[in-house]
């Protein structure tokens, strides 16, 4: 599509030109006829007109708002339309939703990952909005003869003395104004917000409790057959032989085939980002029945080449790990002062080996994608969250330009990191191919629990000196993570500046590595999901080492970064929200019966800072139940959608109690051994306490919810649980503990 | 196989291999997609329909069981989404992603349908076969007391602990 300027000159140059300058997801400077034809801006009585990419107008006054990110329920399907909308001074309810298909031409960064999109799109979708609102003040300026100075703007209608159109009526005209510059078009100040601050339910809540279709799972397209995809069941392990023809035979099969992309032209060509998938192995099942497809799955019989990561097992990490612990580890990330000599001088050194497992996403809406080739371009309609690093890779794999494959974003049955990759859409590409009709792949959950990216397990042996003051003068961690060379495994890595680093004078952070065949990324809140629990709950065996408040030895900690040290975060947001969560939990005040306690944990990620109090009974038998979750964030100084943010921190606070609870993916023979949720355990509603939330609301710039409320659960937890039974939780998850007491 | 029931008030027949799941054959002969496949096995609940008014995992349910009986789905639960579930759950701005929320709604409407104001320790009870993977539990109970009196006395209007929508939430 092209976007044509004032003059009529084609100016895709200058539409690119404009969208470089404005930077995060700017398209003003351009107007797009909806139908890619110039006439769509005739000024017919229901023609609707595009004032940006992100708005069309119809004369009936109803805005329809682009949402250009990918919904994984993170609410921003609604939150990025609030920001255009409150701009424009448009009344939501005058205000339709759409979802926008990806267009890296027309949108920048349709990504869902990272919580990203409020810092990287507050500021952007609000001048979208801005712009939009200027154009249709000129064109009633215009229509008055005046300047746009002297008009307002309010209740989707501009006025000037007591004249008033509203935006409908000056929609067609308002698109032959040309766009004011995004960078210097005046925003409202925050006090005239009417829709930022507001709690504006989910767009698409009215189709959720109808049981509309909206997600992937329930594309269907015309002539589509189902398909499943059998892999080795070790990590890696390729398809030697099968019996295809038996399968063929199955009830409702109407082919079989072994899908082997590595053998395929064009298709080695490494991933172009951040997020890498393996190339597909494995064998398709295609027929007029998912069900009756994956029946057929029990007639196959398969030889397989399992390769290498056949000898890798949970147990064999376990092993090596403690192994390597015992050597000199093979790399310093970080080295403040003398760790090692301040150990030695130290009144009082702790010691302590902290472990925790892989983990699976486990989406509810098992992995799918429907693919269909037509007219020399791929067609697909995917849960993504990376649709541009996918289109990329996909291109690169199957041998076809990028701008021949369309996606198509569905609505997410959860995300949680899984859908930054997208090897089920390659799956599905490859497959629909191959059996040269449109297909629709589905995962069953036995798939999506054995063929994730997981989150990495992790080793840390680590050491801690306390002065005769019972200060932290020494920390030194010895990380044993996944990784050959100087590469970590994807997500198994560690920020060199990870607290406590930059608030004790003698801080050292090393690594070693084991190599690992099975695949690892981003889960919610990565590294910081799992580091979280290893500081926060050796910052608390300190403690009481030092016989000091759990929670006060952190605000001295914090206290304590030598002036002009440069560090990750500021210290003082996370001091109040730390004073904030100790005053609502009532901490140390609150009269608690025996065998109920508290514990805290406080943690910085996703430029969020979250301190949590966990209060927990442990009976003397050993039953754990949690009573509640207090939880104080600092997000800066505006809540988009303080009910979906409130929603957001609960859901990750209480994913962090199920990850600790009961959550684990071990490996045998480089197989998974959990395969659905009786051995994968998620949170149910018997095990969910109430979360608590509050805010400080501090003078800093907007940033993302997705995340950063899950890391201090898990430590907050363990903490309660030593304070109530004396006995510390070194290694996740819980289950695997006797907490015993008496 | 022809087998004949009733699906949101309306008889229905379908030829289906008799072991197929009445679930594959809502979604995929019946294109009625609101019923969602999460695990396969009666874990997650995603696939609960009413059978005879009662809640039921229909991943795990063979269609040669639905001869003869009453089910109901998300899309038959009310007309135009106004059941009392329906109206709250959109009230409490309960979803996330809200894929499981079809089967949550179909759990919650059974349980009110049986007892009309059930404690936290009966929501606990009757909807932990429920997974919500987002977690949104805190709001699934306010929702099902809030459903709960929007049952007794449709015009009431939110009372404030039950919203789970504040700033802070006690």
């Amino acid at each position: 599509m092209n976007a044509v300027d004032k003059t009529g000159n084609l100016s895709r140059r200058g539409f690119l030109h404009v969208t470089a300058l404005a930077g995060g997801g700017m398209l003003l400077g351009a107007r797009f006829p909806l139908d890619g034809a110039r006439g769509a801006f005739a000024a017919t009585a229901d023609a609707a007109t595009a004032l940006n990419a992100f708005i069309r107008l119809t004369p009936d006054g109803i805005a329809t708002i682009m949402a250009q990110n990918p919904e994984i329920g993170q609410g921003v399907k609604t939150m990025l339309p609030m920001l255009i909308a409150e701009e424009l001074d448009i009344p939501w309810s005058q205000v339709r939703v759409e979802q926008a298909d990806f267009d890296s031409t027309k949108y920048r960064g349709q990504m869902a990952g990272g919580s990203m999109a409020t810092p990287m799109h507050y500021e952007s979708m609000r001048r979208v909005g801005a712009a939009a609102r200027a154009m249709l003040v000129e064109a009633a300026a215009k229509e008055w003869k005046t300047r746009p100075e002297k008009c307002t703007t309010e209740a989707g209608a501009v006025h000037f003395k007591n004249k008033s159109l509203s935006y409908g009526e000056l929609a067609s005209a308002a698109a032959d104004i040309e766009p004011p510059n995004p960078r210097t078009v005046p925003l409202k100040d925050a006090k005239d917000f009417r829709i930022i601050g507001q709690e504006i339910p989910g767009v698409d809540n009215p189709q959720i409790v109808t049981g509309k279709p909206l997600f992937g799972i329930d594309v269907t397209v015309p002539g589509m057959k189902y398909a499943v995809f059998e892999k080795c069941r070790v990590h890696g392990g390729r398809v030697k032989s099968a019996n295809l023809d038996a399968v063929k035979a199955s009830p409702g099969v109407v082919d079989a085939f072994v899908v082997d992309s590595t053998a395929q032209a064009g298709s080695a060509a490494p991933s172009p980002s951040m997020f890498q998938v393996g190339l597909p192995n494995g064998i398709a099942i295609v027929g007029d029945s998912w069900w009756l497809v994956n029946e057929a799955r029990s007639k196959l019989e398969v030889t397989w080449d399992e390769g290498s990561t056949a000898s890798q097992s949970t147990e064999s990490f376990d092993r090596q790990a403690e192994e390597l612990s015992k050597q000199a580890p093979e790399q310093d990330l970080r080295n403040d002062g003398d760790a090692a000599g301040a150990l030695a001088s130290a009144a009082k050194t702790l010691e302590a080996a902290y472990q925790y497992p892989f983990l699976a996403h486990a989406p509810l809406e098992p992995q799918n994608t429907t693919a269909h080739f037509h007219d020399g371009g791929l067609e697909m309609w995917a849960p993504i969250q990376t649709p541009q690093f996918a289109r990329g890779d996909l291109a690169k794999a199957l041998g076809i330009p990028e701008d021949q494959i369309t996606i198509h974003l569905t609505r997410m049955g959860g995300g949680f990191g899984r859908r930054l990759y997208w090897d089920y859409m390659l799956e599905a590409a490859l497959i629909a191919r191959q059996a040269g009709v449109p297909v629709k792949l589905v995962w069953n959950r036995e798939d999506d629990t054995r063929f994730d990216y997981f989150r990495p397990g992790g080793y840390h042996y680590l050491q801690g000196g306390l002065d005769e003051a019972g200060n932290l003068t020494a920390w030194r961690d010895h990380f044993v993570s996944f990784g050959e060379g100087r590469r970590f495994a994807p997500s198994a890595e560690m920020m060199p500046n990870e607290f406590p680093q930059g608030f004790v004078p003698n801080f050292a952070l090393q690594a070693s590595k084991m190599p690992l065949g099975i695949p690892t990324g981003a889960l919610r809140a990565p590294t910081s999901n799992a580091i979280s629990f290893v500081v926060q709950s050796f910052i608390d065996e300190l403690a009481v080492e030092a016989g000091k408040d759990p929670l006060q030895f952190r605000l001295d900690l914090l206290d304590s970064a030598p002036a002009g040290t440069r560090t990750a975060f500021d210290p003082g947001r996370m001091k109040a929200v730390l004073e904030l969560v100790r005053d609502k939990s009532e901490w140390g005040k609150a009269d608690l019966p025996e065998g109920t306690g508290q514990g805290v944990a406080f943690h910085f990620s996703h430029r969020g800072y979250f301190a949590e109090v966990v209060q927990a009974t442990v009976s003397k038998e050993g039953e754990l139940g949690v009573d509640r979750i207090w939880v104080a964030g600092d997000v800066g100084r505006q809540l988009v959608n303080p009910s979906n943010a409130l929603n957001q921190v609960q859901g990750a606070a209480l994913d962090g109690l199920g990850q600790a609870l009961d959550q684990e993916i071990t490996f045998d023979g480089g197989r998974t051994n959990e395969s659905n949720f009786h051995n994968f355990k998620l949170l149910r509603i018997d095990q969910a306490p109430p979360v608590e939330v509050h805010w400080v609301m501090s003078d800093n710039q907007p940033t993302g919810l997705g995340e950063p409320a899950l890391p201090p659960v898990p430590p907050a937890l363990c903490n309660a649980i030593f304070a109530v039974t004396g006995k510390r939780i070194r290694s996740l998850p819980i289950s695997k503990h006797d907490l015993i007491w008496a | 196989m022809a087998i004949a029931f009733t699906l949101n008030g309306k008889s229905t027949t379908v030829d289906a291999p008799p072991e197929m799941p009445l679930l594959w054959v809502l979604r995929d002969e019946l294109d009625l997609k609101g019923t969602k496949f999460g695990c396969g096995r009666s874990f997650c609940g995603a696939c609960t329909v009413h059978v005879d008014g009662e809640p039921e995992r229909s991943c795990r349910m063979p269609v040669s069981r639905a001869e003869g009986k009453e089910i109901t789905t998300i899309e038959g639960l009310s007309e135009d989404g106004a059941h009392p579930v329906q109206l709250a759950w959109q009230e409490i701005d309960v979803p996330q992603c809200g894929y499981c929320q079809a089967g949550q709604i179909m759990s919650a409407s059974a349980l009110l349908a049986n007892n009309p104001a059930p404690t936290d320790g009966d929501i606990d009870e009757a909807m932990s076969g429920n997974i919500c993977r987002c977690a949104t539990y805190n709001r699934i109970r306010a929702a099902i007391h809030r459903a709960a009196d929007i049952a007794q006395a449709p015009s009431a209007t939110s009372h404030e602990t039950a919203t789970g929508a504040g700033g802070s939430e006690a």
